[in-house]
């Protein structure tokens, strides 16, 4: 039996796994046909709409609906019409779904009541003729702020969580030493700045109630996070509470907390209502209220010996949380395990903090704490290169991690280890570095460089965070010939539709077209984990691809009882009738060899890690200042690539991302409200700001992914903001430690000089 | 309310409709053609482009009595029956589309283009779809499906 597998898997390899197979939901979004949430026919559905606070920070007296206002098909919702706990499920317990009368405002923007109504613009009406009573609180608005003023919004010194990593020394006294003693030490201060997903769908939910269960449908990463939050908010059991995910137009992190809240919001006005109600926001809302990536300060002490080698690392990470915990914590966590870089060093000191401010709550974006770290640690190898004179990419390929090297948290890299792999793609194709003085198109003189990154994404959860989660996927025979699977990851455009539908195929030796991938919802579905972390293909397409071999082999094992031959294909309908509707359903477990101590930070941070390197050319503009990218090339290691057209759009998209948070996109707070929340302002890439992007896939197999397949979706957006501050480094003689290299901050640091 | 009367997709609708009522409003709401998508309100993302006497027009930019007498052609009036547009062919083909969100109006923007110029290059493309928004695909594809989907409007002749 297992020899037949293999073969069958064999034959079919070359048929599905590793072919860029169309897009499965392809047609439908071409044709207008596939339906986002604000496309479903709710018959008699109302729409809802949030009353936010306009304070960073005070206390809510009450809440006075203007007389004047005719209210008669309005339904209002307040905090105390929440039938559970007052609460967004998630890390902690401290965010409320709606402020209280008597509860205190953390941030701009915040949900202090809801209306619905039988249009939207009455509700918009509606909500404008709520206004709220408020005493204001002095705010904390900045990472210092938080650090050293006088004001406490959390605990007694503003810190949300703060972890420690320690490698070769076992005192703080250790590393000043290490510093002192070493031939050379590069001390910067680094910044980056809050950038906003920007999917194009925005934010959308509908909630109605049958029979005293809550059924959600929406916009959405994570289906069973948002079934999670409802229960204890919702005080139903599990069973009466129905998440599902509609057509998802993007997600980035975006939607994987914040969702929570807007379901809840729909859940409460929909239970008042008594009919559906769908909460659509506008563009302006979506950006001023959800969740951005942490601004991150970031302190990094590199010490070399005489010949350059790394001595000592000491990195002192600082993120903004905002006002509440969400997600801060995990961020940061992946913030300090990426820190050192994919560099040997016999002494390291990673600390970092995540501090409380009456900004809204940053959260979830692709990524997820590493690109700020990397941004600091490829600047500070940038550095080190430069002061030893040495050639940038040899000086990195010299002083790389390995297999058998140790990293940052002592674990022992035992394979699929792409250093040299992508390091080698990235000088194969580099050609000549650009000439520093020249013209641009337009005839503007510019000042030109060449920069490069080489950074490592850990995939997967961290630590024990996959067994903790134990996701399952599910593979079942169908009629009619067909296969079903069922799991809560969700296509938000990354394809995994398409992914699970090839490693099905290939795990069961069908035809693609025998594939459903069904509809993630909480009442079909098995929880999967959340679509996250890198980790939809590595880990939930595992489980799919044993769930198929499972399957197949059941099928193969009946066809032995009854003297039946053929493949899987002919086999499959009969079996069908003879078996019924059977199903695998497996559960994730981790390679062999993974230790991880969650006290003392050390061990196997990642069971595997993805690598990668970037080359970036830019041509300042020195009449207008602006960084425009005139080349990048990067090269990702992914393990094995499912579908390789899906991989390479998945690193496009990913390099773009960190491109525009390179050059254009910052989210500008102001008295902690976002005063740039429009498309307008909020800038992101166009076609015209974007380079043709070279993408070379490298594949060195993780042993324990489908097909040697390991995580992609955020490893490209880790490294091309440090190549591209590396490149105007070059061009302009004047280091930029801050992110964005906008225009305004190029005329301020060039002074005027040009 | 006032009436109006809209031809849309090759069909003669009647529809309610007030005098600042919103082309796209009228396209989603009254006609239910939800292909045509909302992902601003400040006529940035270009996801509700739809063509109005054959050229692109971002439809949140238009007041629905504006198009009266027009021929408003949406994503959905693009295939024919289920042979899709070469365009549409071609982004499904070349991987052109992730989320699917900017899709349709990013479709009926390079038809227009497409239209004007018969083979355009990439710089041609690229400066034509500046207003269509994509966050997820770096655009690469996008502009390689646009090319291949102008071949395709050619009957096949590069």
């Amino acid at each position: 039996m297992d020899s037949g597998t293999a073969s069958a898997s064999r034959r079919v390899t070359s048929e599905a796994v590793g072919t860029s197979l169309p897009r499965v939901d392809g047609i439908a979004k071409v044709t207008g046909r596939a339906r986002y949430l604000d496309d479903l026919d709710a018959v008699g559905a109302w729409h809802g709409v949030t009353v936010r606070s306009t304070i960073p920070h005070g206390i809510l007296d009450g809440l006075d609906r203007d007389p004047a206002f005719d209210w008669t098909d309005i339904v209002v919702v307040t905090a105390a019409d929440i039938p559970g706990q007052n609460v967004i499920t998630l890390i902690e317990l401290d965010q409320p779904a709606l402020v209280p009368v008597g509860g205190t405002i953390r941030h701009v923007d915040e949900a202090i009541a809801l209306v619905a109504a039988p249009t939207r613009a009455r509700a918009f009406a509606a909500a404008r003729a709520i206004t709220a009573r408020v005493t204001p609180l002095v705010p904390v608005l900045s990472i210092e702020d938080a650090l050293t003023g006088p004001i406490q919004l959390h605990g007694a010194d503003n810190v949300f969580k703060r972890f420690a990593i320690r490698k070769g020394h076992a005192t703080d006294g250790e590393i000043e030493a290490a510093l002192a003693a070493s031939a050379h030490v590069i001390d910067s201060v680094y910044r980056t700045s809050p950038q906003e997903q920007m999917y194009i769908e925005p934010q959308a939910m509908m909630a109605e109630w049958r029979e005293g269960a809550c059924h959600v449908t929406g916009s959405m990463q994570c289906p069973y996070y948002v079934h999670k939050a409802m229960k204890p908010l919702l005080d139903l059991h599990a069973e009466d509470v129905i998440i599902s995910q509609t057509v998802t137009g993007g997600g980035f992190g975006g939607k994987e907390e914040y969702p929570s809240m807007i379901a809840a919001h729909a859940a409460l006005l929909a239970k008042v209502a008594q009919r559906p109600v769908k909460i659509v926001y506008d563009r302006d809302e979506d950006i001023a209220a959800t969740t951005k990536r942490h601004p991150a300060l970031i302190r990094h002490r590199l010490g070399l010996d005489a010949l350059g080698n790394p001595t000592v690392i000491d990195v002192d990470v600082v993120m903004d949380g905002g006002a509440y915990a969400t997600l801060s914590a995990v961020v940061l966590s992946r913030g300090v395990l990426h820190a050192a870089g994919p560099y040997k060093c016999p002494v390291v000191r990673i600390v970092g903090r995540v501090v409380a401010t009456n900004h809204p709550p940053h959260g979830a974006f692709r990524g997820f704490g590493a690109p700020q770290t990397t941004f600091a640690y490829e600047r500070q190898i940038e550095k080190a290169a430069r002061l030893m004179g040495a050639d940038p990419l040899a000086y990195r390929r010299r002083h790389a991690l390995r297999a058998g090297d140790t990293t940052a948290t002592s674990q022992v890299l035992g394979y699929s280890v792409a250093t040299d792999e992508v390091l080698d793609a990235i000088e194969q194709c580099a050609g000549t570095p650009p000439v520093r003085d020249g013209v641009n198109a337009s005839g503007a003189p510019v000042k030109r460089g060449r920069g490069v990154c080489f950074y490592f994404h850990g995939a997967g959860f961290t630590g024990s965070g996959e067994q903790r989660l134990a996701g399952r996927a599910t593979v079942a025979l169908a009629a009619g010939g067909r296969f079903e699977v069922r799991a809560s990851s969700t296509d938000i455009g990354q394809g995994a539709i398409t992914i699970f539908t090839q490693l099905a195929a290939d795990g069961l030796g069908v035809d693609a077209s025998r594939i459903d991938v069904i509809d993630p919802n909480t009442a079909r579905v098995p929880d999967s984990g959340p679509t996250v972390a890198s980790r939809t293909c590595m880990v939930v397409g595992g489980l799919v691809e044993a769930g198929a071999k499972l399957i197949a082999a059941r099928i193969r094992a009946w066809a032995e009882s009854v003297g039946r031959a053929g493949s899987i294909e002919d086999l499959a309908d009969d079996a069908f009738g003879a078996l019924g509707p059977i199903a695998e359903t497996t559960q994730y477990t981790p390679p062999p060899g993974i230790a991880w101590d969650d006290a003392t930070y050390t061990g196997a941070a990642y069971p595997v890690f993805g690598w990668a390197a970037c080359l970036v050319d830019v041509a300042v503009d020195l009449d207008t200042y602006e960084v425009a990218i005139e080349r990048c090339v990067q090269a990702v290691d992914v393990g094995k690539a499912i579908n390789p057209a899906i991989v390479k759009g998945q690193i496009e998209g990913g390099t773009l991302q960190a491109l525009g948070w390179a050059v254009l996109e910052n989210v500008v707070y102001k008295n902690g409200k976002v005063a740039n929340a429009t498309m307008t302002n909020c800038i992101v890439p166009t076609f015209a700001d974007a380079p043709e992007l070279e993408t070379i896939i490298v594949e060195v197999p993780y042993p324990f992914g489908p097909h040697g397949a390991k995580g992609v979706g955020e490893i490209p957006m880790d490294g091309p903001a440090a190549a591209v501050a590396n490149a105007v480094a070059l061009a302009l003689g004047v280091e930029f430690d801050e992110l964005p290299i906008s225009p305004e901050v190029v005329a301020q640091r060039l002074g005027g000089q040009s | 309310m006032p009436k109006l009367t809209l031809r849309v997709n090759r069909q003669t609708h009647t529809i309610d409709c007030s005098a600042s009522t919103l082309l796209v409003e009228a396209l989603r709401e009254q006609l239910r053609l939800t292909g045509t998508h909302v992902g601003c309100d400040t006529s940035q993302c270009g996801a509700c482009t739809v063509h109005v006497d054959g050229a692109s027009v971002k439809s949140c930019t238009m007041l629905a009595v504006e198009a009266e007498g027009a021929e408003i052609t949406t994503i959905e009036g693009l295939a024919d029956g289920d042979k899709l547009h070469p365009m549409q062919a071609a982004f499904q083909e070349h991987h052109g589309l992730q989320c699917g969100f900017c899709t349709p109006g990013m479709v009926m923007s390079a038809v227009d283009l497409c239209k004007r110029v018969k083979a355009p290059s990439e710089p041609e493309v690229r400066t034509w779809l500046e207003g269509n928004l994509c966050r997820c695909t770096g655009y690469h594809n996008i502009v390689k499906a646009v090319m291949a989907g102008a071949d395709g409007m050619n009957g096949g002749k590069p």
